[in-house]
């Protein structure tokens, strides 16, 4: 146990250079709301999986891990929705996780953002037109950003969460 | 009764080669089944519906011979195997649910995977719409002093798929668990009917996501069995190197995110670094983190290159070095083997009912692996051990993971220095008449079985996909009593069953 201890003292950390934020467009709108300063440069997460594979799940898990480090930029996944700033839900939504996905969404405080991580997230993905799949996130609640991928790599996610963390700390335009 | 499986002209491991031939019985016989799966002769591997027919797949573990048995023309309904042997209740349940077949006398009548939100019934039989509302689950009723009950899910507090989980407690200790799933049910099967080969490999690839090169390998196989294709040496030489880096990246990872439950975050961090390099290592040679998408009907989509092959070797060798100091520190921590030493027990002989595969079968005494018992190639020109214990607990689940760890890494090696020249991928003719054919892999969590019926134009009639996880949720409600609730975590992250894979 020791030594472990002193090798992570001494030795190099393992975690990588962050990447760009993503430049999408589709976040203005969305951010340009008052309030926003008040979340500073920190923000929970909610993962909900609407009807994944659980691809996209464990993409979202080496977030956590060294090279990625998500903590590093005020990041973290939280257990309830009640804690959170972001919903990142994956999956196509299927008809049985329908109702689960919009309480989830129903219990996050405002203000709030929706970030439809994975293709299926998207537009359903291959599982799109299935008696037992409503269709993409935004079926059900609105969604502010789209991280594409099968699944998307952990630098991706990265990209678009760091993409909200810079809007969210941004000033709120007046009026 | 086991002689049903026996064909007196076919090897045991003809199914590989070749389509598989169903044996079609009557009532009489497929009770006969039953009351051999009840006592103990046979294993069930899956129950299926195809329109108006039952099939149902049997191991004989002592003589390592599978067979399908079929019953058809019954009018809607078939006697219950569930009644007599209980792995096959689910399964029953979801046939009522998706094919409209009804098992006579079934000891469970509820539904499974239809929540009465699809706006149909009986997707994959006379499908109909419906317009009845969904009703409030009938969960199993328990009677008892100073009972409380713990509704967990389906939205889980960590990152993990969605199923419910109701828990009734006295005090700390649960008293029963009974768990609902069906929540990710995306109708794979209605999806991949009537499509091509093509459809079917990617639907396959997304049943579970954590298994893709295994699930597409089953499929692959089933395909191939049914075409009767010669898969280039090769190609499954690749197949086993991406299998086997699936197998090591998802018990790295499993093993870090246990010990995590128990507190000890540092292995974690330690193990989620070792499973990143393999991914890492992955997407090098394979182009994709996963492997999703490179096995293919036929043999393989990407060839290794000798850069490929030098980067797998330096991974292989850094992992030998780093792993053992983690194993070492797992074995040295007396606060953590605190936590998975005697949690969530599992009987042998409950293993041995319900056919668990994979690792909870091995720490529980089932000593059944797909790579040696039903070999197919290349692992029967490699040489490996397959783990077996009969303690049962976390820590024995926790073991026979490090323990194939380590054969997967000399599987590798192995593949690395012995892998044949020549093509990757075969050609996939078009049969010109309706085949079947089945796929029975090992894939890190177990044994998986797709079964496959294609039509003369060679598009898919029918195709099952049976994830290992149908005979392991079960079992996870028979560990957890007499445990904590604190300990659910524990004792649910050793098993690690599939949702995604178990709802379709």
């Amino acid at each position: 146990m020791h030594r472990f201890l002193l090798e992570g003292l001494l030795g190099r950390p393992l975690t990588e250079k962050p990447p760009v934020p993503a430049d999408i467009e589709e976040l203005g709108a969305a951010m340009a709301k008052a309030a926003q300063t008040r979340l500073g440069r920190s923000l929970s997460i909610r993962q909900v999986d609407a009807g994944s594979c659980n691809g996209c799940e464990l993409e979202i898990h080496a977030l956590n891990n060294a090279y990625y480090d998500l903590e590093r930029f005020g990041l973290h996944f939280v257990a309830s929705p009640r804690h959170a700033d972001v919903l990142l839900v994956t999956g196509p939504v299927t008809k049985n996780m329908a109702e689960a996905l919009k309480r989830t969404y129903d219990a996050t405080p405002d203000p709030k953002w929706v970030v439809a991580a994975g293709d299926c997230a998207a537009n359903g993905g291959c599982f799109a037109g299935s008696y037992a799949v409503v269709g993409g996130v935004s079926e059900i609640v609105p969604v502010d950003l789209t991280i594409s991928g099968c699944p998307p790599t952990p630098t991706a996610l990265l990209e678009g969460l760091l993409a909200i963390l810079e809007q969210s700390a941004r000033p709120a335009k007046a009026g | 009764m086991t002689s049903i499986l026996v064909h007196v002209d076919q090897l045991p491991t003809a199914f590989r080669t070749a389509p598989m031939p169903r044996h079609r019985v009557d009532a009489r016989q497929w009770n006969q089944a039953g009351e051999a799966l009840a006592a103990g002769e046979l294993t069930l591997l899956g129950l299926w519906a195809h329109g108006a027919t039952v099939h149902m797949a049997l191991l004989d573990q002592a003589a390592n011979r599978i067979g399908i048995v079929s019953l058809g023309n019954r009018r809607g309904s078939f006697p219950s195997i569930g009644r007599l042997h209980a792995p096959a209740i689910r399964l029953e349940r979801t046939i009522a649910d998706m094919s409209g077949l009804e098992p006579e006398d079934a000891p469970d009548s509820r539904p499974w995977l239809d929540h009465g939100r699809w706006g149909v019934s009986h997707p994959l039989g006379k499908l109909e719409t419906s317009w009845a509302k969904a009703k409030p689950y009938p969960f199993l009723p328990v009677e008892g002093e100073s009972l409380h009950q713990i509704p967990v899910g389906p939205v889980h507090a960590g990152i993990i798929e969605p199923g419910h989980f109701r828990f009734t407690a006295q005090g700390e200790t649960v008293v029963r668990l009974e768990a609902r799933l069906g929540y990710v049910h995306k109708g794979i099967e209605k999806l991949i009917q009537g499509g091509d080969l093509e459809r079917g490999m990617t639907l396959a690839g997304r049943t579970s996501g954590d298994s893709t090169v295994a699930c597409q390998w089953a499929y692959a196989q089933a395909v191939e069995a049914a075409l009767a294709v010669k898969v280039p040496a090769r190609a499954l030489y690749i197949r086993a190197i991406m299998a086997e880096l699936e197998r090591l990246a998802n018990h790295l990872g499993d093993f870090g995110a246990i010990c995590n439950d128990a507190a000890f975050a540092m292995m974690l961090a330690q193990a989620g670094v070792l499973r990143e390099n393999v991914l890492r290592a992955a997407d090098t040679c394979f182009g994709h983190r996963f492997m999703r998408d490179c096995v293919v009907p036929g043999g393989v989509s990407r060839d290794l290159t000798a850069e490929g092959v030098a980067t797998l070797q330096a991974l292989v060798a850094a992992i030998r070095e780093r792993f053992p100091k983690l194993v070492a520190l797992y074995d040295n921590t007396a606060s953590l083997l605190d936590r998975t030493v005697a949690t969530g027990y599992l009987k042998p002989e409950l293993a041995r009912q319900f056919g668990a595969g994979g690792f909870v079968g091995r720490a529980s005494g089932r000593d059944f692996d797909v790579r040696r018992n039903l070999a197919y190639a290349p692992y029967d020109e490699l040489a490996f051990e397959v783990p077996a214990r009969d303690d049962g607990d976390v820590n024995a689940r926790v073991w026979i993971r490090i323990e194939e760890i380590r054969q997967s890494l000399s599987l590798i090696g192995q593949c690395l220095v012995s892998l044949p020249d020549g093509p990757v991928r075969a050609e996939i003719p078009v049969a010109g008449e309706p085949r079947e054919g089945i796929g029975l892999v090992e894939g890190f969590r177990g044994d998986i079985l797709v079964w496959l019926a294609l039509d003369a134009k060679g598009r898919i009639a029918r195709c099952h996909l049976r994830d290992p996880s149908w005979f392991q949720w079960p079992l996870l409600e028979a560990v957890i009593e007499d445990n904590i609730v604190a300990d659910f975590p524990l004792c649910n992250k050793s098993f690690n069953c599939s949702y995604s894979g178990h709802d379709l």
